[in-house]
């Protein structure tokens, strides 16, 4: 397997690979949207979560490239998976060839930083074109860069580009073109050598254990690839694919440095940026004097341990208070025209099996997709903004001691926020973090907070059992209800956060290097790609898991059927209206009995059975077998608890939570001794239960979809409802132990 | 020799020595943190204990708690 290339076999015909590399920031993927347009692919490279962005290039020459954005990296030393993969596809490791060119973008504004990892890439032999990006910005800072020297120096066609502006791309795709064509006008090779006898003899050891695949015959290669062993392997790093020789070597020549006194890491980085420091008043000439930078000043502002904060709350009230209630609408919006959908088919088809597993378990089941895009587009278009702008690093740095305390990653703070609108929408933001580690953990946490789902449960639920009483003369019992699920469920995700940090995902810490990106505009059309994309993704993979467990869980709750259910309602109807009752007591009779055989039906689905065989497990909780079908039914989304239970309770799907009618039916319900089956304690326990399970397939498919595995959304379902089982279990038994009902 | 938590924000300083795992001074390195190297404290957070500096005009946040080894001496 090739991934950064077509399959092997259809090598004769493949495109040449151009991978657009750099520094994290420098506008890599704004420059790569510029040149691709709206024609890009999203894949994943293999095995990993780190997604792989490419597009198609047509060049003057008429010949077509395949353009790759490679994930953002200093170095190409490692310190996450995804600089890692960065690392491999431009230097063509394995399980990658090289590319035939690498673009390498590097920000004007930091000059000698971004050349450290041009002078590594040149080392290892790629063609390469530099694009000196933001080179506009310059001007503002009485500094200007002298474009032929630098090129001449570097021995690279250098195009100076404005990524944001859209400027210097012809003359960059013209530079591509001709590298493609003759890659020698391009003269990689190593710039800065190592001239220490002792650290030469560090290299040829080393080389003799370098992969012959890798070298590609060079010598050049060779040693480059040495240089990168020497700096990238230690005990605990977490490369794949290293062989056993090699790290053993490089274990020994460290060490036999370490003990004549050398230091090889400094020795090389000093070496490449001795070359760099050397240059680089020739190549960036200072007009005027420093002025502080508008971005100092504005983080003076936001930064500041007051404004700052009071800031970044309101910005984030912003964010949730959009999601929570300015995406409402068009969240109504699509139920409605799914709902008028399935009417339609309704209308259209006979009514029978196949017309109800359209309108039930496909279109429903769709539409419950389709639902969460309006919180899913609007929460990436905040994300985006905040990312382009450069005020997410101020967000991890404002958030840091405290997230940090709860092992969490300073930027782990907009997604967990975002849990309590929805967790779908919050585990997809998880992407805003680097580390995987990072990301798993928050995934595994966002589900516990209080979610827009699960309102209608604990709205009928305190509706029916808690009464509209005062406390203390003025707080409402039901208000103070509400806001304690709130902060239970929020201390809950916090404690499991501290937790799993410190268990589960516990590892090596790793020391925080937060780079502070100047203040810049967002680039709009990249914004609106990541939200198209980042949608379209979540359609895709989570949705066809969506859907699938929609019908499973229709076929559940339908199956087996009694076929003749419609003949004995009509003829139930017709008996009803053979006694020529009054219009109003006919309709209440009819809907009594339509209602109750409905139920029955359910009952004895294998769902309805299902919620029978798991009673014994949830007695204990206070949940007798109907509540279990309810709880059946909740899995596909909590709110529909709802709807299952007007079902079980002969009241109709129709209801919503503040029907009173479901309210008095849960009232009188009785257990077999006479006793009510609801009582506040049930009541509690019941409320405890939704807030801590994960009653979502939604949540598990997007986990699914986010990690590439069924080890999490699994993991993530266990733990959640074991939690959520004991702690109704304590609330129910402790009650009853203190004399509650 | 001062540590970072000598410097106060505004001032300047050059590294002499770095500290902590190999990783962690690779990756400093890497960013143009060398001894030698002149480094400009921009400020301190006033919540948590990060320290942002500007290092070959890039700017990093560290945590001081993760920087406590590194050593600076005063800018000639």
């Amino acid at each position: 397997m090739n991934p950064v290339r077509a399959a092997p076999a259809a090598n004769a015909s493949r495109l040449p690979v151009v991978a657009i590399a750099g520094n994290p920031n420098t506008g890599k993927t704004t420059l790569f949207n510029r040149m691709t347009g709206s024609d890009q692919k999203v894949g994943n490279y293999p095995g990993v979560t780190v997604e792989r962005h490419s597009g198609k290039l047509k060049l003057g020459s008429g010949r077509t490239v395949e353009l790759v954005d490679v994930p953002g990296t200093y170095s190409l030393s490692a310190r996450s998976r995804e600089e890692e993969i960065a690392i491999q596809a431009v230097a063509g490791l394995t399980p990658f060839e090289p590319p035939d060119l690498v673009v390498l973008v590097v920000d004007a504004t930091q000059l000698s930083r971004n050349l450290y990892m041009v002078l590594q890439v040149l080392e290892l032999g790629v063609p390469i074109v530099v694009a000196l990006n933001m080179t506009d910005m310059l001007a503002g800072r009485g500094e200007e860069i002298d474009v032929a020297h630098l090129s001449r120096e570097l021995g690279l066609p250098v195009v100076p580009v404005s990524a944001l502006h859209g400027t210097g791309f012809d003359e960059l795709v013209r530079e591509i073109d001709r590298v493609i064509a003759k890659p020698d006008s391009a003269q990689p090779g190593a710039r800065w050598s190592p001239d220490s006898s002792a650290l030469l003899a560090d290299i040829n050891a080393v080389a003799a254990c370098i992969p012959q695949p890798w070298k590609r015959g060079s010598t050049d290669r060779e040693r480059a690839l040495s240089l990168w062993a020497l700096l990238s392997i230690e005990d605990h790093d977490e490369l794949v694919g290293v062989p056993t020789d090699l790290r053993r070597v490089v274990t020994e020549r460290r060490k036999l440095a370490t003990d004549a006194g050398r230091q090889i890491d400094l020795e090389v980085i000093r070496g490449r940026y001795g070359w760099i420091d050397a240059r680089i008043d020739a190549f960036l000439k200072r007009k005027g004097p420093v002025a502080r930078s508008l971005t100092e000043s504005i983080d003076a502002v936001l930064l500041n341990p007051v404004f700052g904060f009071a800031i970044f709350l309101t910005l984030m009230g912003l964010v949730f208070q959009s999601l929570f209630s300015w995406a409402d609408p068009a969240m109504k919006l699509v139920e409605s025209l799914f709902d008028g959908l399935a009417t339609l088919v309704r209308g259209t088809l006979p009514p029978g099996l196949f017309q109800q597993f359209l309108t039930d378990g496909v279109i429903a089941g769709v539409g419950s997709i389709v639902v969460f895009l309006p919180q899913i587009l609007l929460l990436f278009l905040f994300i985006g903004v905040l990312e382009d702008s450069g005020y997410m690093a101020r967000v991890a740095f404002l958030m840091d001691r405290i997230m940090r305390a709860l092992g969490l990653h300073g930027r782990a703070f907009v997604p967990m926020l975002s849990g309590y609108a929805c967790a779908v929408p919050a585990i997809l933001a998880t992407r805003t973090m680097e580390r995987q580690r990072d990301r798993t953990l928050t995934m595994m946490v966002i589900p516990l907070m209080t979610c827009s789902a699960r309102l209608p449960v604990y709205t009928l639920i305190i509706g029916a059992l808690f009464p509209a009483a005062l406390v203390f003369g003025f707080m409402p019992t039901q208000g103070l209800l509400m806001v304690g699920m709130y902060l239970f469920s929020t201390l809950m995700a916090l404690a499991a956060a501290a937790v799993l940090s410190r268990t589960m995902f516990k590892g090596k810490r790793v020391p925080l290097i937060l780079e502070m990106p100047p203040y810049r505009f967002p680039h709009w059309p990249s914004v609106l790609r990541m939200m198209l994309q980042r949608s379209k993704a979540f359609l895709v993979t989570a949705g066809s898991v969506i859907l699938l467990i929609s019908i499973i869980l229709w076929a559940l709750l339908t199956f087996p059927r009694d076929a003749h259910l419609a003949d004995k309602i009509a003829a139930a109807q017709a008996r009803v209206v053979a006694q020529h009752l009054p219009l109003d007591q006919e309709a209440e009779q009819v809907a009594d009995i339509v209602g109750g055989m409905r139920g029955e039906a359910l009952r004895s689905t294998y769902g309805g059975r299902l919620g029978h065989l798991i009673e014994p497990v949830i007695k204990p909780l206070g949940f007798d077998w109907k509540i279990g079908v309810g709880l059946v039914g909740a899995f596909a989304a909590r709110e529909v608890f709802v709807s299952t239970m007007g079902v079980v309770y002969g009241v109709g799907d129709k209801v919503d939570e503040k029907s009173t009618t479901l309210r008095a039916k849960i009232r009188a319900e009785e257990r077999e001794d006479g006793k009510p089956v609801y009582t506040p304690l049930v009541g509690l326990s019941l409320m405890i239960f939704f807030a801590l399970a994960c009653q979502c397939m939604s949540t598990l498919a997007a986990v699914y979809r986010e990690t590439k595995s069924w080890r999490w959304p699994v993991f993530l379902f266990a733990y959640m409802t074991a939690l959520a089982w004991v702690a109704s279990f304590i609330v129910y038994q402790g009650g009853r132990a203190l004399g509650f009902a | 020799m001062k540590r970072l938590h000598d410097i106060r924000p505004g001032e300047s300083a050059r590294l002499a020595q770095l500290g902590g795992e190999r990783s962690f001074q690779r990756r400093l390195m890497e960013l143009g943190l060398l001894p030698g190297t002149r480094v400009r404290l921009v400020r301190r957070a006033g919540v948590g204990d990060l320290v942002e500096l500007e290092v070959r005009g890039g700017h990093i946040s560290l945590r001081r708690s993760e920087v406590s080894e590194l050593l600076f001496e005063r800018e000639r």
